[in-house]
């Protein structure tokens, strides 16, 4: 018996062909608009994503609790100490899911050529670790890699070092106050440039760590923050969970120690994932207001044509049940099409756009090249929201057509 | 065997109450070839729904074979209506998505769930009955007014029903389809002591039925046997 309601049903879509085609055509649009939207809108994600936590902000970061609130003075005393450093590598040694791990110790400094002077923000890094911990760090710089940044050298950010003038192998001075208020200075060589990059911290110029000892006069380690890599993005919940007894840790004053974000938390960027995301759900609410006016509109008519068919086929005998599954596999079948085409089609856009290779300018960075790829999950969820929603639609014509009284029906012309 | 007791069907018009079937009580035999005739708006064609168990009465009650049509449910009524029953309409009524062959095969898939071998047995042995075998891959579009018709009743009796109610059968067909129609249900009628009810103003059909039943205003005013 389904076999014959889907042979009933197909060849009556094939009936009203155009009005079909024209419905599953509508569907099909839909269904292609909103793969290829997330396609896109995934990739230009996870690229941007990448960028901020592979070159800047990794996947978890450390401070001393009240240094995020100030961040913006790079407050030297919000510091983590060696004590307090030594409680967190402790922890971070011990968990499995971290790949690796960073400090940085941050400042603000005056820059000076001899001619002119600017105020720069500054890096403290372990270089090594910094290259482990964010693998497009080194990307981000010209002329020397990362790991190989020596005491006494500086990397300038690129926009300051075309303004001031700088380039590789000048020599430069760089001034600091420390938390007591003695202002020292130090002379540094520079060693490359950094391109900049959208988000905090995204035109800082980097030196050594033991540089900024130097500078700063501390007698022993300090650190700003600590960057940890996580070997796996998707582990972000369950090791944010393990870190809690740092979050949780108290000094004598019963007060919190630490504050432990995620890059979430720090970039300004995850609000436009957020948007993304918000959009994403609008443009599939819209695709589902298509299929369901398309659907019920066509399946109304579908109904309201073949009144006296309906007479015929009950007064033979079918039940409602059966009449109320002709219809709606009609419905089914619609939706079915729609998903399964414009699948394929969003597939082939996919590929097309892969070819051409799309790039976008976004913040100070351009010619970023999106890669979109269609995920099966995707094209799932999508797939299963279309035929469900043309089974809604097709529900209450279909329940109509049940309920005609036979007698009625065979009337109708 | 068909009881009618007491039956009557009011319609509601508005405000007012249409009594078109007034205390109607029949019987009918399996076998019998009956018309019944009467005036346009005399009733015939709710008397046929009522005993087709397309419609239910307003009072009394509608025995076939001992089961009291007027108990069942909608869908206690279409399986009933599938396994005792088959209509034939005045202007055919076939499935235009369907085949010949398809048309009638439609109520042994969807009501009565029958096997391939079986279904193509009855199928093929009707075709031949009413002379539609070498169309049997055509469309309803693709026929005449007569062959739809042939197909039409092939459709009724594929189920085996007991009893098949013809409204207005040869009304839509010219003289000599008309008495080709009737001799082929006549035929048949004979060949497997099939019930055929006809509601008709067709003068052929009412001189080739064995009994005739005259509806005036909703009442049987007279009933017989020729």
């Amino acid at each position: 018996m389904v076999k014959n309601i889907i042979k009933i049903s197909f060849r009556n879509l094939l009936r009203s062909g155009r009005r079909t085609i024209l419905t599953a055509s509508l569907i099909t649009i839909g269904v292609m608009f909103v793969l290829v939207y997330s396609a896109l809108s995934g990739s230009f994600k996870s690229y941007m994503v990448g960028q901020v936590t592979d070159s800047m902000l990794g996947h978890i970061q450390i401070h001393k609790k009240g240094y995020i609130a100030s961040v913006d003075n790079l407050p030297l005393d919000k510091n983590i100490n060696k004590k307090q450093l030594d409680k967190i590598t402790e922890i971070l040694d011990k968990n499995q899911f971290i790949e690796s791990y960073t400090f940085r110790l941050k400042l603000g400094s005056m820059f000076s050529n001899y001619i002119s002077s600017t105020n720069i923000r500054l890096n403290g890094i372990d270089p090594l670790k910094e290259a482990k911990t964010l693998p497009l760090f080194e990307s981000r710089i010209d002329e020397i890699k990362a790991s190989e940044l020596k005491e006494g050298s500086i990397i300038v950010p690129e926009l300051l070092a075309k303004g001031m003038g700088v380039k590789k192998g000048d020599s430069i001075v760089l001034v600091a106050t420390n938390k007591k208020g003695s202002v020292n200075g130090l002379n540094f060589k520079v060693e490359g440039s950094i391109e900049p990059i959208s988000g905090p911290g995204g035109r800082d110029g980097y030196i050594h760590i033991n540089d900024v000892k130097k500078l700063l006069r501390f007698k022993e380690i300090e650190v700003s923050e600590v960057v940890i890599r996580l070997k796996d993005v998707k582990h972000l919940k369950t090791v944010m969970r393990m870190l809690k007894p740092l979050s949780n840790m108290k000094n004598q004053k019963d007060k919190p120690v630490f504050e432990v974000h995620t890059w979430e938390k720090l970039s300004p960027f995850y609000n436009i994932v957020k948007m993304l995301d918000i959009m994403d759900i609008s443009i599939k609410i819209i695709l589902i207001s298509i299929v369901l006016i398309s659907v019920l509109n066509v399946m109304v008519m579908n109904v309201f044509e073949r009144i006296k068919e309906i007479g015929t086929i009950a007064a033979m005998g079918t039940t409602p049940s059966t009449i109320t599954k002709l219809f709606l596999t009609e419905g089914l079948m619609l939706g079915t099409f729609g998903a399964i085409v414009g699948s394929f089609l969003s597939y082939i856009i996919i590929l097309i756009i892969n070819g051409i290779g799309i790039s976008f300018s976004f913040g100070r960075q351009s010619d970023l090249t999106l890669n979109p790829v269609l995920h099966i999950n995707e094209i799932l969820i999508v797939g299963v929201i279309v035929i469900i929603i043309s089974l809604i639609a097709s529900i209450s014509p279909a329940i109509k057509a049940a309920n005609l009284n036979p007698v009625d029906a065979l009337r109708q012309n | 065997m068909i009881i009618n007791k007491n039956v009557t069907k009011t319609y509601q018009m508005g405000e007012i109450d249409l009594k078109v079937i007034k205390n109607l009580n029949l019987s009918i035999e399996y076998g019998e070839f009956i018309a019944i005739v009467g005036p346009s708006g005399s009733g015939k064609s709710t008397v046929l729904n009522l005993l087709g168990c397309l419609d239910k009465p307003s009072e009394g009650k509608i025995l076939i074979d001992g089961t009291d049509i007027t108990q069942l449910n909608r869908t206690q009524l279409a399986d009933f209506r599938g396994e005792n029953i088959g209509f034939i309409f005045q202007s055919f009524n076939l499935i235009p998505v369907l085949s010949v062959y398809e048309n009638i095969e439609y109520p042994l898939i969807m009501i009565q769930n029958l096997e391939q071998d079986e279904r193509d047995k009855r199928i093929m042995q009707l075709l031949k009955e009413v002379d539609m075998l070498d169309q049997k891959d055509k469309f309803p579009d693709q026929l005449s007014g007569g062959q739809r018709q042939r197909v039409a009743i092939a459709r009724a009796l594929v189920t085996k029903p007991k009893i098949v109610f013809a409204d207005e059968p040869t009304a839509n067909l010219d003289t000599e389809t008309s008495n080709q129609i009737i001799t082929l249900m006549r035929n048949i009628q004979k060949e497997f002591n099939t019930t055929f009810v006809f509601a008709t103003h067709d003068e052929k059909i009412v001189t080739a039925v064995d009994r005739i039943i005259t509806l005036v205003d909703g009442e049987i005013i007279d009933d017989k046997r020729v």
